[in-house]
């Protein structure tokens, strides 16, 4: 459903991307996992057009993602951002209903806001965080109000940047089998960039390796453990021995 | 490297990177027109914006204008005592503030207040990845954020000028009448008499044209932000000395256009 071709991007001399292969089926669950500053981010925004690759094509449905409707291709996503990226001028509510207050979406406040506190109880979430304002909500509670905005609409196609980062490790598990439950339930196809071990394993189909810009291992979850790849045993054991420089 | 010390080198350096930001500015500002004129429309944006320019700008545009409208009636009265021209102050003052000291200290006071605000608050909206959130929830940054504001902009300091010339003048009329044994009746008779109506229109037209520089400025730094806290504080420092410098520019070339013939 997504395919990533030989996709290249470079920040002045910081060469990111040099040359980005993959390929996520419908339906499956991409963990994508790498250091921090290796460009997974990065990778997950070209796909969106946030960050335009200097070369290479991504393409979903076998269409090229930078050609056609970019409304309508867009509609078809939901990005939870590694910081939340919650807007603080809105109320909680607000920020998880935003697309389905206006443009095509655009339904009554009321009928918005039901769906909304419906989408916060599924994240582990109280009816009173709906009306507060997202500079009042500890970190944790921010991300999981990012994750109640990306699954809102109930797209085709989620991406979870770093979803368990900065939450304690009760509620990991509740968003790995939220995640689990996204995909399965609602047929989506995710790419999640993580580098919980643990939410790898509960949330994966399959598992890509992003390291020095290319994809340096990408197999079945099960196949994780005995990869045979140098940098996939280093990263999973967290070891500071191996091809990673640990200085980066 | 010795000729990056060159003085003419360092001129057209300066004014290459000048032209290209003119030019990169010129483009953000066809942009933000055409989204004007085009669908979807953010009316409690627009609502907001004209409230935060607006409404919330009246307590320190009538603050600085009843004291530069004060400060004036003394000079005024100072220099014209000279030559014995003491009664023009109500004239001059009139003029002064309706031409030129209204629309550009309104002008100023919105690039403090306004510019700076829309600027920081874009910048850290960019910084922390709610520029990005907004797109992939299929809103144009430019509609929801940029149009509001720089319409509200055009709208409303016009407004604000109309009252920063009124208290302007009423910051005259109060020291005149007060320390400078003016009559008020005859202070203000000379004034309204003095003032033609397209003296007014042209303050007005000031007051639209730095409102859509104040609100332009705000919002085209803010979008171009750097990265991080360092990002923000140059994207607000840098949004209120170009519409600072604009409005100045601006304004002299519109008091060419208008008044020179
Ligand atoms: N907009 C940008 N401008 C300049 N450099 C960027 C930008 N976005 C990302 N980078 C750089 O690209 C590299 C990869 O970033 P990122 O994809 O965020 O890493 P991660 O794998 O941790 O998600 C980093 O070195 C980062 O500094
Ligand atoms: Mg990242």
């Amino acid at each position: 459903m997504i395919r990533f071709e030989d996709v290249h991007k470079a920040f002045g001399s910081n060469h990111v991307l040099r040359g980005v292969n993959l390929h996520i089926p419908k339906g499956e669950s991409m963990v994508i996992i790498g250091g921090s500053g290796t460009g997974k981010s990065v990778a997950l925004k070209s796909v969106l057009g946030l960050v335009k690759p200097d070369s290479g094509t991504i393409l979903v449905d076998g269409k090229d993602s930078t050609k056609g409707d970019h409304d309508a291709f867009l509609a078809r996503f939901g990005m939870l951002f590694q910081g939340g990226a919650l807007f603080d001028s809105l109320p909680v509510w607000q920020n998880v209903a935003f697309r389905l207050m206006r443009g095509s979406l655009k339904r009554p406040a009321e009928e918005a806001r039901a769906i909304a506190v419906e989408k916060l109880r599924r994240v582990g979430l109280k009816e009173e965080v709906a009306d507060r304002y997202p500079a009042e909500l500890s970190g944790g509670m921010q991300k999981r109000v990012g994750l109640a905005r990306a699954i809102a609409a109930e797209p085709e196609i989620i991406f979870f940047d770093e979803p368990t980062t900065g939450l304690d490790p009760i509620m990991s598990g509740v968003i790995n089998d939220l995640i689990r439950e996204i995909v399965v339930e609602m047929g989506a196809t995710a790419m999640t960039i993580t580098h919980d071990m643990s939410s790898v394993r509960a949330i994966a189909d399959k598992v890509a390796m992003l390291h020095d810009g290319v994809i340096q291992w990408t197999g079945p979850v099960a196949d994780l453990d005995n990869s045979g790849d140098p940098y996939v045993t280093q990263f999973i054991s967290g070891s500071a021995e191996g091809p990673i420089e640990a200085v980066r | 490297m010795s000729h990056v010390f060159s003085p003419l080198a360092i001129l057209g350096a300066l004014t290459l990177s000048a032209l290209a930001a003119l030019g990169r500015l010129a483009i953000f500002t066809g942009q933000t027109f055409a989204h004007m004129i085009r669908p979807p429309f953010y009316l409690k944006e627009f609502g907001a914006a004209l409230m935060n320019v607006g409404y919330f700008s009246l307590p320190v545009i009538g603050l600085t204008t009843l004291f530069t409208g004060g400060a004036l009636a003394l000079q005024i009265y100072a220099g014209g005592a000279r030559f014995s021209a003491e009664a023009v102050v109500p004239q001059i003052v009139a003029i002064g503030i309706v031409r030129e000291l209204g629309p550009v200290m309104v002008g100023l006071m919105i690039a403090a207040r306004v510019t700076s605000s829309i600027a920081a608050e874009i910048a850290t909206m960019k910084v922390t990845e709610q520029l990005d959130a907004l797109v992939t929830l299929s809103t144009h940054p430019m509609k929801y954020l940029t149009v509001p504001r720089v319409l509200a902009g055009i709208i409303v300091v016009p407004a604000l000028v109309a009252v920063g010339n009124i208290i302007g003048i009423m910051g005259g009329w109060a020291v005149a009448v007060g320390t400078l044994d003016f009559n008020s009746a005859t202070y203000l008779q000379n004034t309204s008499d003095f003032l033609e109506t397209s003296d007014i229109v042209t303050s007005l037209a000031k007051g639209a044209v730095n409102g859509g520089i104040a609100t332009l400025m705000g919002c085209y730094y803010g979008m171009n932000s750097g990265r991080g806290a360092m990002g923000v504080g140059k994207a607000t420092k840098g949004s209120v000395e170009a519409a600072a410098v604009l409005i100045l520019a601006a304004n002299f070339i519109l008091t060419g256009i208008f008044f020179s013939s």
